[in-house]
């Protein structure tokens, strides 16, 4: 008969062979669904995985767009990945991330039309200070009152869904054209515009700081003491806080860590591809950063290969969309298998299938 | 920047399709074309383009897309695919249409209900779904009993506002008691906070609900608490069979047929036009037995007015909410002000959002 058997420890070789297990049965399992819908599954899988990197068409735009797609999903993942290994859990990045954007384009349209090279610093500083304010709600909310900053983090995404909303309807609104919702065009001030680095590799200033962002954060976690305390703490509480490592201050680190660098990314994003404050500039970044900082196993190195994988799946399947006429919906679950996959397989990391003779004893 | 253009241009080279009479049309949705609203209709006149056009066209679309970055990229990656006519469906892509037209000067763009037109290779359409809301506005007024209607709307943009105005003035020239509650709900399409949004115009009293949303959601919460709504895009009568009353129906069709026909005659040329019920882009659904023969008869009589050019939904006296004149005994409201409208007309208590 079969039995499970917790392991003794994690299983290594499965931590680092289930995330190609997963990409592999997706493939499977979705080439199937393919198929059920008409498609042929080769093709589709190629226009995802495939013909974004490699094909003459559409290679060479696509792959600097890969780079604009997984940056800011990067960025904002590395920060959660440190809240989620010491057990903390900021759910609403996605808020963070608005708030980042709201206080860089308010410092970039309180300074139009001047030019002036500090204007485009003072953007990042202003958007990594607004999503580490935002995060501090929950923070200071969890260690003065026992919140529970899952519940708090998530619903002020609303908030500032809210907030972003009323700033593109009145404050930030553009005066030149009148009776329409929406900032200036960020794209067309120079001082205050996120542009490519080099032209045409789609490389801007975001994709740096998610490269900074995930080498402080390796270093952090591999040789910095800060790094073992949020290991200790996540793996051992009770033996953290027998070591002196206080609770509230990882809270206020991690969220404070987690926001400041969601606000970057937001701000990277409204300064550049996004453009403008709009009612619908948050595209779900927040969200999405969560399933890449799991698929990346919560590891800086794991989670870039992970942002890429799934800014490789949102425009492969747009390609797909397009040439295929494959539902959106299908791409979609396409994606939530691959999550799904993952976890499941997980399983197998931590428990193992023993195959024993005889009667269970 | 300038490399990239090469490089599009290059691989545009590359990706001409192989039969040269073949156009490519690509379109790019908001929504998901089973939302039975706005999409829905522009995915019907792509039908209806190929079946116009058989083997001559080739068309692709790719539904939700998102304003801004996203865009951008597909209409980028429809231009490097050897496009050459795309249909960008949503108000929000402006914008983005306007950067990829720059980057594809040979690819025709056309934008429905846009206002940006910064290259020679950007049209603008748009509806002139005003007049439909002044019939439904009408047929509200005689049809309210509790002098309440619900309005669902999406973001206050000029195109929202007017369709209010015009709906409320026609309401209230029938009913000076009428009451109109807007909800904004800040999306086209977000069913359940669209269902959600009915819910508490039902709870407010309102035995009417007209949107400016795409999903059906709203029917059908108005058919569950058995009051009267209106609805939207195409006809939604299956959603709310007892209580859908008509609705405006979005008959884009004749003009994209006739776009694609341009281009394959080689005179496309970017235009902005502005389409109403004469030229057969505003229709209705079919009128329910519900509605009494004498207003069946005065919605019908308007509609011919406005068809034939005798009656504008926007004719003075208007004044504005705050009581300033806006347009003078007889004067008709130019195009100009109806395109920026920000205000909402005498008579309507709550504020636009702000």
């Amino acid at each position: 008969m079969i039995r499970l058997e917790k392991r003794k420890e994690p299983s290594k070789f499965w931590r680092i062979a289930n995330p190609f297990l997963a990409v592999a049965l997706t493939m499977l399992a979705g080439g199937i669904m393919f198929a059920m819908l008409g498609k042929d599954p080769l093709v589709a899988i190629r226009l995802i995985f495939f013909d974004p990197i490699f094909s003459e068409t559409f290679g060479s735009y696509s792959r600097p767009q890969l780079l604009i797609k997984s940056a800011p999903l990067i960025l904002i993942a590395v920060g959660l990945a440190i809240g989620f290994k010491a057990n903390i859990w900021n759910i609403g990045a996605e808020g963070q991330y608005i708030i980042g954007a709201l206080f860089g384009a308010g410092v970039a349209l309180a300074f139009f039309p001047q030019p002036g090279w500090y204007i485009f610093p003072l953007m990042v500083l202003a958007g990594a200070f607004g999503g580490f304010l935002w995060a501090m709600i929950p923070a200071i909310l969890k260690t003065r009152f026992n919140t529970n900053e899952i519940l708090v983090s998530l619903l002020l995404v609303y908030v500032a869904e809210k907030i972003l909303a009323a700033m593109a309807l009145g404050l930030m609104r553009n005066p030149d054209i009148p009776g329409f919702p929406g900032s200036r065009d960020l794209r067309r001030y120079e001082a205050a515009h996120n542009a490519e680095l080099f032209a045409g590799t789609g490389i801007h200033w975001g994709v740096v700081a998610a490269l900074i962002a995930v080498i402080f954060a390796y270093a952090m976690m591999k040789r910095h003491m800060l790094g073992y305390h949020v290991q200790l703490a996540g793996q051992a509480p009770r033996a953290a806080r027998f070591g002196g490592i206080s609770p509230t201050r990882l809270v206020v680190i991690c969220l404070g860590i987690s926001g400041a660098l969601a606000g970057l990314a937001g701000m990277f994003e409204v300064s550049g591809p996004g453009g403008q404050v709009r009612i619908e500039f948050a595209s779900g970044y927040g969200f999405t950063a969560i399933i890449v900082a799991f698929l990346g196993r919560l590891n800086p190195v794991g989670i870039v290969l992970a942002g890429l994988l799934l800014g490789l799946t949102y425009i492969g399947g747009e390609l797909s969309q397009m040439m295929l006429q494959l539902p959106s919906s299908a791409i979609q679950v396409f994606q939530g298998m691959l999550l799904f996959f993952l976890l499941a397989l997980d399983f197998q990391t931590h428990y193992r299938l023993r195959l024993t003779r005889g009667v269970r004893t | 920047m300038k490399k990239l253009l090469t490089v599009g241009a290059l691989c545009a080279a590359l990706a001409a399709p192989v039969l040269a009479d073949t156009t490519k049309v690509g379109f790019v949705y908001i929504g998901p074309v089973g939302d039975h609203g706005w999409t829905y209709t522009h995915d019907l006149a792509r039908r209806a383009v190929e079946a116009e056009f058989g083997d001559g066209v080739q068309t692709s679309y790719v539904e939700s897309v998102g304003y801004g970055a996203d865009a951008e990229r597909v209409m980028t990656q429809m231009a490097l695919s050897g496009t050459d006519i795309i249909f960008a469906t949503s108000f929000g892509y402006g914008p983005d249409v306007n950067t990829v037209a720059a980057r594809f000067p040979n690819v025709a763009f056309e934008h429905a209900t846009g206002y940006i037109q910064e290259s020679s290779n950007v049209g603008l359409y748009n509806a002139r779904f005003y007049e439909g809301r002044a019939v439904i506005g009408h047929i509200a007024g005689k049809m309210t009993e509790t002098n309440k209607v619900g309005y669902i709307a999406s973001f206050p943009i000029p195109e929202v506002i007017m369709g209010i105005n015009s709906a409320y003035l026609h309401a209230k020239a029938v009913n000076p008691d009428v009451e109109f509650n807007v909800v904004w709900v800040y999306s086209w399409y977000n069913p359940a906070q669209e269902a959600a949004a009915a819910e508490a115009l039902i709870e407010q009293g309102a035995d009417i609900i007209m949107q400016h949303t795409d999903s059906t959601a709203p029917l059908t919460v108005a058919q569950d608490a058995g009051i009267m709504a209106f609805g939207q895009a195409s006809d939604m009568s299956a959603f709310a069979p007892e209580s859908h009353l008509t609705g405006i129906l979005d008959v884009w069709a004749p003009y994209y047929i006739d776009r694609v026909r341009a281009v394959k005659e080689g005179t496309w040329e970017a235009g902005n036009v502005w389409h109403g019920i004469v030229d057969g882009m505003v229709g209705f659904a079919p009128m329910s037995e519900r509605i009494p023969a004498d207003v069946r008869a005065e919605a019908e009589a308007m509609i011919e007015a406005i068809a034939a050019g005798e009656y504008h939904p926007f004719t003075g006296p208007i004044n504005k909410q705050d009581g300033t004149p806006w347009l003078a005994e007889g004067e008709v409201a130019p195009d100009s002000d109806l395109l920026t409208i920000d205000f909402y007309v005498e008579g309507i208590t709550s504020d636009i959002p702000k």
